[in-house]
């Protein structure tokens, strides 16, 4: 059965993951918006440096985040000078890793949602005097839900199923930074098989409940 | 048609074979804390034989999960001498195989110079955020720091502090990157040419935990390479042995 370590583990991931989709809601949806809106010739970098972690490998972003965050990279100067010490092996330093990481997985689909909604019903809304940030919660907002959904969901189980970034910057710590991918990966490592099973089956069940509920929820076209 | 094709492919057998027999290579599955002195040692080894080494570095528990899933490695050393021995048991090794390659030696280590003092009081002191461990359930090192720790009566002190680092290279590199302000590494990798290259360290007195051997053995999968028995032999050899020696192991 789970034990304590593994349940501790489960908790501990899961609060990343809702932390983590939070911020990137709050930090996406400003991103996504310029990105649909822009006619700047600097849509396609931003566009690409936000695509990035769909390419790189979690070694890549964790070797950077960890010298980056460490006490001899700007990062890590920083917190340090706010007298917050160093990020990486805390919490709040999965928090971030996670946000650059699971950052695709929200800009990319409100963005599409946001694209959908069209110039003309701005103009619309416009013309019945609405302000900028009035037609944005009551038009914009309402007509891509569907896309805040998916994003949601998404970023999500991507935090959920990161395992990479976490090993290197993690540096394993129960209830601080053990989350469950590598949780698994030391039951396999200590030929813990029996844990692992189930801890794996646990993953592969709530991953496929969660692809399952975006590719036949009505009327919403797949994630592209 | 079929005809022509297994004529091709028979000719391009027999053209290939020769090529086949001639570079001769094996599988070497290397404990993390030995990388360096078997990139030198493997280096010498194909200058001398002319075969090729492909190395696969990691923690010895991973090693020995791959091993008994098939995973192709021929020659296997190991951070401890359980794991080879269990592999014995289990019957997966050349018979009479088995051999200790090195003795390690745990040492705490600080990338900052002059952090860790020659008498390691600097774990009593306390004053540090963070102290780097191998994974003591995977790891030799991790275990042996564990057991230091210990007996110095001070491991319920300096446990909250503990990052784990999956094998004894990225202990290090959380060390190196001054995430971590020290930890317990394996001597060879802060050592080379007999000496401590950078940083600062105590070499933990061998009483306060147990001989780390490192056995090596060739794998059931290596039977048939000579190879394989070649690189065990250069292993025990003295040119071998100079380069174990000048990164701080024992025989």
């Amino acid at each position: 059965m789970l034990t304590e370590v593994d349940l501790a583990a489960i908790r501990l991931t899961l609060k990343l993951a809702t932390v983590t989709t939070v911020i990137l809601l709050i930090v996406g949806t400003p991103i996504a918006w310029w990105l649909a809106r822009t006619r700047s010739k600097w849509k396609g970098v931003v566009g690409a440096v936000v695509a990035l972690p769909l390419v790189l490998p979690p070694t890549v972003l964790g070797f950077y985040l960890l010298v980056a965050m460490g006490p001899n990279g700007p990062v890590g100067r920083f917190t340090e000078s706010l007298g917050l010490g160093t990020l990486p092996f805390t919490f709040p330093g999965l928090v971030v890793a996670s946000v650059f990481y699971s950052l695709p997985f929200v800009v990319q689909p409100v963005q599409n949602a946001f694209e959908a909604v069209g110039e003309r019903m701005l103009e619309a809304a416009a013309t019945l005097r609405a302000g900028p940030l009035d037609t944005f919660f009551s038009v914009v907002v309402p007509l891509a839900r569907p896309g805040f959904v998916t994003a949601a969901v998404l970023g999500f189980a991507h935090t959920v199923g990161e395992f990479g970034v976490v090993l290197m910057i993690g540096g394993n710590i129960p209830e601080k930074t053990r989350v469950v991918s590598v949780q698994i990966y030391d039951h396999v490592e200590a030929l813990e098989y029996a844990e692992a099973h189930l801890l794996s089956a646990g993953m592969l069940a709530f991953s496929f409940v969660v692809l399952l509920f975006l590719y036949t929820r009505k009327g919403v076209r797949a994630w592209k | 048609m079929k005809r022509v094709f297994a004529k091709l492919l028979s000719g391009g057998a027999l053209v290939l074979a020769p090529v086949l027999a001639q570079a001769a290579e094996v599988q070497v599955a290397v404990a993390a804390n030995f990388t360096a002195p078997m990139q030198k040692i493997a280096a010498e080894f194909e200058k001398a034989s002319g075969h090729r080494v492909l190395l696969s570095y990691g923690a010895t528990g991973k090693f020995y999960a791959q091993i008994i899933n098939g995973a192709p490695f021929e020659v296997f050393l190991a951070a401890d001498d359980r794991t080879p021995a269990r592999l014995e048991s289990e019957g997966r090794i050349v018979p009479g195989s088995r051999f200790t390659y090195a003795i390690g030696k745990l040492v705490l280590w600080s990338a900052r110079e002059g952090y860790v003092d020659p008498q390691g009081e600097i774990l009593r002191r306390g004053g540090f955020r963070h102290v780097a461990i191998a994974s003591p359930k995977t790891a030799p090192y991790g275990a042996a720091a564990i057991e230091a720790l210990t007996r110095l009566g001070l491991l319920d002190a300096v446990q909250p502090k503990f990052v784990t680092g999956e094998n004894i290279s990225q202990t290090y590199q959380f060390i190196f990157t001054g995430n971590a302000e020290l930890g317990f590494v394996a001597l060879s990798q802060v050592m080379e040419e007999g000496r401590v290259t950078g940083g600062s360290a105590w070499l933990v007195p061998t009483d306060l935990y147990p001989e780390i051997r490192q056995d090596a053995v060739i794998l059931s999968r290596g039977a048939r390479n000579p190879v394989a028995v070649e690189l065990v032999e250069f292993l025990k050899g003295e040119k071998a042995r100079a380069i174990i020696r000048a990164y701080g192991y024992e025989f």
